[in-house]
């Protein structure tokens, strides 16, 4: 059987951690291709919704990526982006699921390394929890 | 042009190109040591061997040597052509089996180990490429090496195993060498000197062709002309043979450019000092004393130690460093007698940082007074020491010794207790000061601007933005060590100094565009564009472009898609603008690089052709996909498929978003009639804006009228005098006195204020607010103060001293005490004045008075910049006498009979001083006035302390988080009057970059809400962090102020209905990528 390559959805925002993602690019710093990145312009516009429907969707893990604490482009976005995200692990652990799936990382501009890691990171934690249930389909 | 077909993939190829070179720009991944593009091919390795059928005939051939002259198939990934490349790997193994590089690369290709007999008592790792001989000799035309002996014997020799005479030391050979088995030093003799990387502070070395820094703008590499082995020698010019894009001109010559222009700003900012090698802190001689710009590339992420904190000698982790402060700075051995002002600070944030990074590491730091003086740095130096342990040791450190075994660093120091002791660290750090920088002569001498004593540029002293030339400005450390809030300041007053002069031409020179009219596509269906670009080799190199058009081709909406060399490049951008004309496309969509960089550029090409710019998208295949999946082709190909089809998605949900203009009231309401915002009003005035300057006072002035001595000859009263006088005649400013702010409405561009005064209400228009509302002295309750008139205040004696009251002269001990209501639980915070105005006071008071004995009880001394040469070390000449006492142990006093005795704990002596002195005089804090209602007014926030707080501390410190609200003097938090003023002119500064537009502009990504979905729970008033969501009472629902949204989206994030959305990230948009990208 191939090996399980997890699937990854990412929000970064426009501001820090896309532009980190970028600066991994520039610097050829090599990461795993499991992420799909969708740019928001703040980590605080990140939707309950979005993780919840990517997870139910069968994202094998989903990343919120923000400005470091202080650093928000506006002002605060990513302390309501921490917030929530405490909400929604809390809302997956009632429901049973796994809120080990939800990764959020403060990832400057300047920290291309940081993100190459964290992608690398949720792929091998991703890997030793296996496929996210949810993805799997009934099988009538 | 020739069709090949490789793998079964028809691709083309020049005639007579090489066959791997072609391989290599399309992605194939065939292995290599020996060939490199600058020089010609050779095919020693024998690595790159692919199957090629040629009219009917096929062979197993190297393809670095392969010339392509007639249409061939080639096969790079067959089992035999692969078992033939590892068996050339196992060939090379055996003969290099220690070669760590030979072994990554083996086990890349799949090869464990060899099979045959390995050499093992080889003393070289050379694979006899001969990459270096052909290297030294074609492109360097040099030829220092060659082949020696044949057969089994042979290897790279110099002649005659002599050092070589004709070597450049260039270092080219051992650059190329695939197994690092060749060293320039063992060629020419000596150690060449490897070229610093002047980004990361010495630590790592570059290349004579180089990006300067990973943030450079634009980032474009330069040539260094003096190292480049071409300007050197007339060799090399190997770069130009790997630019695909033929960018290098090594022709280009300096340019002199003739502008004309109204004014000059001068910003060349600073050196940092140099710590001379070898001195007794034994700076690059023991390799674990850094200086501390070193130390902070190490801390940065995207430094040469990716911010793990290592030492230089061993590559270990310390678990102790110290830094040593005052290197540099406050020092007349190396003639810098001023005190640099950012060093405390920045160490201990290098200390905080490093406790963060690594746990458990101890960090000391050796200061003689902690200078925190900013705003809010009190509290983090605080914070070092009671959160992170960051350990403090008041004591100049004379010298560093080193452990020779260990690299160990030994410094000795006196403790609380004056007792000698030895402390080893594993680093230390030299927090190195500032010194003015190198070009500041020559630019001085051109632009005939006189310099101070210390070297910096010399300004006013009052307005420190103007030099001694008129019309030429200048900010930031090239007039006096400061920090980025105070840099960031200096250079907003120096723009509105600039622009007062040229006011009446602002944007003559600018010459609109105009653009045809909008295409109305709201009965259009979605007819999407995609363009999947190659960027040369940069996505095509590592992605299936061709692959992934297809893929574009068969998604829903798509009209049409193509791939394209540069998407960005005139032609193709022409390109699109036919394809939207010709196919009626109504929506674009690229796949490139970063929409940060490039998304701009196509959504102009989009309102060229008469498309509304937000019906375009774009994904990054570039930055986030072939860079960095390099190693996973088929998966990055994938990866471009999932994101164009993300990206289409999203597209075929874009509608238009329309900007509208709001019209810009060009004048301006200025809060308090203090020094800052008679400056401010000035600066607004004279760049051609109107202003209502109002003062809840009956006259102008504020502090300053209190405020007596300058510290030099300046005169504060002649300012002020100066200051009303300009204010009350200038023909753009309205003085309301005795006037406050009853209500205010609006946002910016139109605000609408009600101003009131004791006998009428007047409403007046305006498009910006400076708030400049100052502070108060502190009253005094501590120290006896009030019971005898002997305690006084220091600007009671400023007062005296200024007026020569004739008890000064008769004064024999007068004691100071510092800090009164500042940096105590109640304030906690330093008020930045009170160091320097003490010690001035006790120096005019000498002056009038040599024999008296002036004593200050400090708890450091604060006397930044400048003013430490001018105030503290003169004082300290003059016998003015400083002690210590600790906020824990405060000089007492008390009064018996009417005579004052102070007591204080002598540090050195160990012992307590009895004074009975005939004044004892307070050094009264700042205290911040009573804000709150003004601060609900205009809904901008207060600290903890209750002084406004900016926008952003470092990168907006005059602007308030709300738009068209401006912020200046002792409001934002204690300052001297120059910084007052500087502050004042910069808040000026950015009022007009609001005044100055003909109309404000809505962005293009701001939130709307669908008022019959609304249930008006208000949840996203409340988010919103630019107060630009209000309720609306009547309706019960609530309405976005376009003007101010800035776009965060946090609304639409909290709304539980969906109304509240955000444009170009709508829910749908968003929804609709995560569906696409998970099915």
């Amino acid at each position: 059987m191939e090996e399980f390559e997890p699937k990854i959805v990412g929000f970064l925002c426009n501001w820090c951690t896309y532009a980190g993602a970028d600066l991994a690019g520039t610097s050829r710093i090599q990461y795993p291709p499991n992420i799909r990145v969708i740019r928001l312009m703040c980590s605080g516009s990140v939707d309950s919704i979005y993780i919840m429907k990517a997870i139910l969707e069968g994202a094998d893990a989903v990343l919120i990526g923000g400005c470091h604490p202080g650093d928000c482009h506006y002002l605060n976005g990513n302390y309501k982006a921490r917030r929530k995200i405490v909400l929604v692990k809390n809302i997956l652990e009632t429901l049973g699921m796994e809120k080990e799936r939800i990764w959020i990382r403060w990832i400057s501009a300047s920290e291309g390394q940081k993100f190459a890691d964290t992608v690398r990171e949720i792929v091998e934690e991703t890997k030793k929890l296996g496929p996210n249930p949810v993805a799997q389909r009934w099988n009538i | 042009m020739i069709n090949i077909s490789v793998d079964g993939k028809q691709i083309k190829a020049e005639k007579g190109e090489l066959l791997l070179d072609v391989l290599q720009r399309e992605g194939f991944r065939v292995p290599s040591l020996c060939h490199h593009k600058a020089v010609q091919p050779y095919a020693s390795c024998r690595l790159c061997l692919v199957e090629v059928t040629n009219r009917d005939i096929t062979s197993i051939t190297t393809s670095c040597n392969y010339k392509i002259e007639n249409e061939i198939e080639v096969i790079t990934g067959s089992k035999e052509v692969k078992d033939a490349q590892r068996m050339t790997m196992e060939l090379l193994l055996a003969r290099c089996p220690d070669s760590v590089e030979l072994k990554a690369y083996a086990e890349e290709m799949g090869v464990e180990k060899t099979r045959f007999k390995t050499r093992t008592s080889e003393e070289t790792n050379c694979i006899l490429c001969g990459l270096c001989v052909r290297v030294c000799q074609e492109v360097m035309n040099i030829g220092a090496i060659g082949f020696a002996n044949r057969g089994t014997g042979s290897k790279i020799s110099l002649p005659f195993e002599k050092y070589s005479e004709i070597c450049h030391s260039c270092g080219a050979c051992e650059f190329v060498c695939p197994t690092k088995c060749i060293e320039v030093e063992k060629i020419c003799g000596f150690k060449p000197q490897r070229i610093e990387s002047e980004f990361d502070a010495g630590l790592t070395s570059r290349g004579s062709i180089y990006i300067p820094f990973p943030q450079a703008v634009p980032n474009h590499p330069v040539i260094d002309k003096e190292r480049c082995m071409y300007y050197l020698a007339g060799s090399c010019k190997a770069c130009e043979k790997f630019c695909s894009a033929d960018a290098i001109l090594y022709d280009q010559k300096d340019e002199i450019l003739t502008k004309n222009v109204g004014s000059i700003i001068l910003s060349p900012g600073f050196d940092t000092y140099k710590a001379p090698e070898g001195d007794s802190y034994g700076y690059r001689i023991y390799p674990n004393v850094l200086t501390s710009i070193e130390f902070e590339r190490m801390l940065s992420a995207s430094g040469p130690t990716k911010g793990h904190i290592k030492r230089i000698s061993d590559g270990r982790v310390p678990e102790k460093i110290a830094w040593l402060q005052c290197v540099g700075s406050r020092d007349e051995s190396c003639d810098h007698t001023y005190c640099s002002s950012v060093c405390c600070m920045y160490a201990v944030k290098e200390a905080i940082i490093t406790k963060e990074h690594q746990p458990g590491v101890e960090t000391h730091i050796y200061f003689m007074d902690m200078r925190s003086f900013g705003k809010d740095f009190d509290k983090y130096y605080e914070r070092g020491k009671n959160e992170y342990g960051v350990v403090y040791r008041r004591c100049r450190i004379p010298q560093i010794t080193q452990n020779r075994e260990t690299k160990d660093l030994l410094i000795n120091y006196i403790d609380d207790d004056n007792k000698i002791k030895e402390e080893p660290y594993n680093m230390v750090v030299l927090s190195v000061g500032l010194q003015p920088c190198n070009a500041l002569g020559d630019l001085g001498k051109i632009l005939e601007v006189n310099l101070n004593q210390y070297g910096f540029i010399q300004t006013d002293p009052y307005f420190q933005t103007h030099t001694s030339k008129k019309g030429v400005y200048v900010s930031g450390s090239a007039t006096e060590p400061k920090d980025i809030p105070e840099s960031v300041t200096q250079a907003s007053a120096a723009a509105a100094d600039a622009v007062k002069f040229i006011s009446d031409v602002r944007g003559t020179e600018i010459t609109e565009k105009e653009y045809p009219a909008e295409r109305d596509i709201s009965n259009e269906l979605p007819r999407i564009g995609v363009i999947i670009c190659h960027c040369g080799i940069n996505i095509a190199g590592v992605i299936d472009v061709e692959k992934v058009v297809e893929a574009a081709k068969t998604l829903p909406y798509v009209e049409y898609a193509a791939d394209s060399l540069y998407t960005c490049s005139q032609d193709s951008l022409e390109n699109i603008k036919s394809k939207i004309k010709e196919f009626g496309l109504n929506r674009i969509m690229v796949a490139s690089c970063t929409p940060r960089t490039h998304e701009t550029l196509f959504q102009e090409t989009l309102r060229e052709a008469g498309l509304n710019p937000h019906l375009f998208d774009m994904v990054n295949i570039r930055d986030q996909n072939s860079w960095v999946h390099r190693d996973y082709p088929e998966r990055a190909t994938k990866k471009a498929i999932d994101l164009v089809k993300m990206g289409v998605a999203k597209a075929a949900e874009l509608k238009p978003v329309l900007h509208h203009k709001v019209s810009v009231n060009k004048s301006a309401l200025v809060i308090g009639g203090g020094i800052a915002g008679m400056n401010s009003a000035l600066s607004i005035a004279d760049q051609g804006f109107k202003v209502h300057l109002i003062e809840k006072e009956n006259e102008l002035g504020g502090n300053i009228r209190e405020i007596f001595l300058g510290i030099g000859e300046e005169d504060p009263q002649t300012l002020l005098k100066d200051t009303i006088k300009k204010v009350m005649h200038h023909p753009m400013i309205d003085v309301h006195t005795s006037t406050m702010l009853e209500d205010i409405s609006g946002y910016v561009g139109n605000f609408k204020s009600s101003l009131k005064n004791s006998e009428k209400s007047e409403t007046i228009q305006h498009g910006v607010v400076v708030v400049a509302t100052g502070a108060e002295p502190y009253e005094p309750t501590e120290f006896e103060y009030g019971k005898s008139p002997d305690i006084i205040k220091q600007r009671e004696l400023e007062k005296n001293l200024a007026e020569c009251k004739k008890y000064i002269s008769e004064l024999k001990e007068v004691v100071m005490i510092q800090c009164v209501g500042s940096r105590n639980d109640e304030h906690p915070y330093c008020s930045r004045v009170c160091c320097s105005n003490a010690i001035n006071n006790a120096l005019k008071l000498k002056k009038i008075n040599p024999g008296v004995s002036v004593y200050i009880l400090y708890r450091d001394i604060r006397t930044y910049g400048f003013r430490e040469d001018k105030l503290y070390r003169e004082a300290r000449k003059l016998g003015v006498l400083f002690i210590r006492y600790e906020k824990e142990r405060e000089p007492e006093v008390t009064i018996e009979n009417g005579e004052i005795s102070v007591r204080v704990l002598e540090r050195v002596l160990g012992e307590e001083i009895l004074f009975h002195p005939d004044k004892l005089v307070l050094s009264t804090g700042i205290v911040p006035i009573d804000n709150t209602t003004l601060a609900q007014q205009l809904k901008v926030p207060l600290n903890a302390e209750k002084f406004y707080i900016e926008a952003h501390m470092k990168l907006r410190p005059v602007d308030f988080s709300v738009d068209g609200i401006f912020l200046c003097g002792l409001a934002h938090s204690p300052r001297f009057i120059e910084e007052s003023i500087l502050q004042a002119k910069a808040a000026g500064s950015r009022a007009a970059t609001i005044l100055s537009k003909k109309h404000l502009e809505t962005r293009g990504n701001i939130a709307y809400v669908t008022s019959r979905n609304c249930a008006g729970c208000q949840l996203c008033v409340q988010v919103c962090p630019y107060e630009a969501i209000d309720f609306d009472d009547e309706k019960k629902i609530v309405v976005v102020n376009d003007i101010l949204c800035q776009g965060c989206g946090a609304c639409s994030a909290i709304c539980p209905s969906g109304t509240s959305q955000q444009n170009s990230f709508t829910k749908k948009q968003v929804i609709s990528m995560i569906d696409v990208c998970l099915t």
